[in-house]
């Protein structure tokens, strides 16, 4: 089964850009790619930049609106995700407390829709 | 149903749904085999007779429905080749249906789902109660619970929650899930929120579950602690409502009408978890509603002990009632402001409480403060959402308040 990791934390929780404590936690995003790589769980998986980059697209009546900024005001955004392939919701669980900012993020796990089993 | 199918329904249901909900992976699926063979009983048996082994005659009906099931159904299609494989392997490697049940019951219980629906899932398919039951006992209509059962069993198909019993590393946090599920099922029976003051069904329930378990789960130290708490506390039903059915409280109640059997109970399955020598937050509970077990009067409880006992669960599992409880015994112990002054640093947390106004309400009249007293009454009439609560804390007022020290 397969599993999105969403992770999310607040802007100004965790390391700064820039400092040391922030280079130290991008060894440890590699070592948990890595360990994803060699469990043989890994699917996919990348780094989102900040939200202030985030631009949200709506077509309401035909007419397209943009807006600058993320879909919905939160105080934690999405800042990448993990597609990993284990057996069940226990294993997913345990995968996600292991990503290096769980301490100050959180992890939303959603099962991704099998599409295969409408293609007879 | 005829009487020896009633009788086989209230012992094998939950095994019956467990073992086919392992068979066919579907909770679903497993509920309706389950109910289809039941009903066939209910025909055949007043016919045929009884069936020798009856649980392998219901497991035999359920999964020959399944397949025709699986044949005709869409949704099964793609799958009914594993579901017939699964099912005509004679013997399936897997452990006891016993481990099937334990299964089922951490899977109703699984953290990924929120309380009130572990609570309902366990109702639904490990005690076998009807979704208008358990509707009551949560006080939604029944349609309301059937949507909340559909939800969650939504979320187990869909995420996938897994129905095991968890690897050692992670056992006790989900043990202590699932007994937590038990204790509330009990609570909710033994003071039920539902104007009915007393639910034994649920009661009845939360007790054969948590035997249940010590029988699948013997090294389990808190297991037997729990069993031992719910004994003891349920062999005071006989005595905390009184002729008209008002409640009766602790101090008030008649010795004698406490259950002897529940209490012997009680005491055996305490020994149980005192064995272990790992003394757990249900086990101390345990050896507390000993300690009232074991007294003759209320007057004579050994109230310094049950004192040390909330100290020591205090720092197991600080919480704000714990104080509250450790508040009381302090006060029955040792009198004087000795109580009254544990209160104040939980008053804000405990503010809605009524429980604390009215232990408060009690202490500051037995020290003769009359007038703080009253208003501290008043207060737990105010925050209590139950009328016959409100009745008896009336009663207990008007006592305190008249008393020779008022």
């Amino acid at each position: 089964m397969q599993y999105m990791l969403l992770l999310t934390s607040a802007p100004d929780a965790g390391p700064q850009p820039g400092s040391p404590e922030e280079a130290a936690e991008m060894g440890e995003w590699f070592a948990y790619d890595d360990m994803l790589k060699e469990a043989g769980v890994y699917v996919g998986g990348e780094a989102l930049q900040p939200v202030d980059t985030a631009t949200t697209v709506r077509v309401r009546d035909g007419g397209t609106v943009v807006t600058d900024g993320p879909f919905a005001e939160t105080k934690e955004y999405l800042g990448g995700y993990y597609v990993i392939d284990v057996d069940d919701l226990d294993a997913a669980i345990s995968y996600a407390e292991k990503v290096p900012n769980i301490g100050y993020g959180s992890v939303e796990i959603r099962a991704i829709f099998d599409v295969t089993a409408f293609a007879g | 149903m005829p009487a020896d199918v009633a009788e086989v329904f209230g012992t094998q249901w939950p095994r019956l749904v467990a073992t086919l909900r392992a068979d066919l992976g579907d909770l679903d699926l497993a509920e309706d085999a389950a109910q289809h063979a039941f009903a066939m009983a209910t025909e055949r048996w007043p016919v045929d007779g009884t069936p020798d082994s009856p649980g392998a005659w219901l497991v035999t009906v359920a999964r020959r429905w399944a397949i025709d099931q699986a044949r005709r159904d869409l949704r099964w299609a793609r799958r009914v080749d594993d579901v017939r494989a699964a099912l005509e392997l004679p013997q399936r490697e897997r452990g006891a249906i016993t481990d099937d049940l334990l299964a089922m019951i951490f899977g109703c219980c699984h953290r990924a789902l929120d309380e009130p629906a572990r609570v309902a899932l366990t109702l639904r398919y490990v005690v076998g109660l009807p979704t208008a039951d358990i509707a009551r006992s949560f006080l939604v209509a029944e349609a309301t619970m059937a949507k909340r059962l559909v939800r969650a069993k939504k979320k187990i198909a869909a995420a996938k929650i897994p129905f095991e019993v968890p690897e050692r590393e992670h056992l006790a946090d989900s043990l202590h899930d699932v007994l937590k599920v038990v204790y509330v099922v009990f609570t909710q029976g033994h003071a039920s929120p539902t104007g009915e003051l007393i639910r034994g069904d649920l009661c009845d329930e939360a007790r054969w579950l948590a035997g249940t378990l010590c029988d699948l789960m013997p090294d389990e130290p808190e297991t037997w602690g729990l069993a031992a708490l719910l004994a003891f506390t349920d062999a005071r039903r006989p005595a905390r409502l009184d002729a008209d059915g008002e409640i009766v409280l602790l101090s008030d109640q008649d010795r004698s009408l406490w259950s002897a059997d529940a209490l012997d109970e009680g005491r055996r399955l305490f020994q149980r978890a005192l064995r272990s020598r790992r003394v757990g937050p249900y086990a101390l509970q345990a050896a507390i509603a000993a300690a009232h077990a074991e007294a003759p009067t209320f007057e004579d409880t050994d109230w310094a002990t049950i004192r040390r006992l909330y100290a020591v669960l205090g720092t197991l599992e600080p919480s704000p009632v714990v104080t509250l409880n450790e508040a009381v015994a302090a006060f029955l112990a040792e009198g004087g402001d000795a109580g009254l002054e544990m209160l104040e640093p939980v008053a804000s947390d405990l503010e809605q409480y009524h429980y604390f106004h009215l232990a408060r309400a009690d202490m500051l009249a037995q020290t003769g403060r009359a007038d703080a007293a009253r208003e501290a009454f008043d207060r737990a009439l105010e925050t209590c959402d139950s009328e016959a609560e409100r009745r008896a804390i009336r009663r207990v007022a008007a006592e305190r308040l008249a008393g020779p020290s008022a």
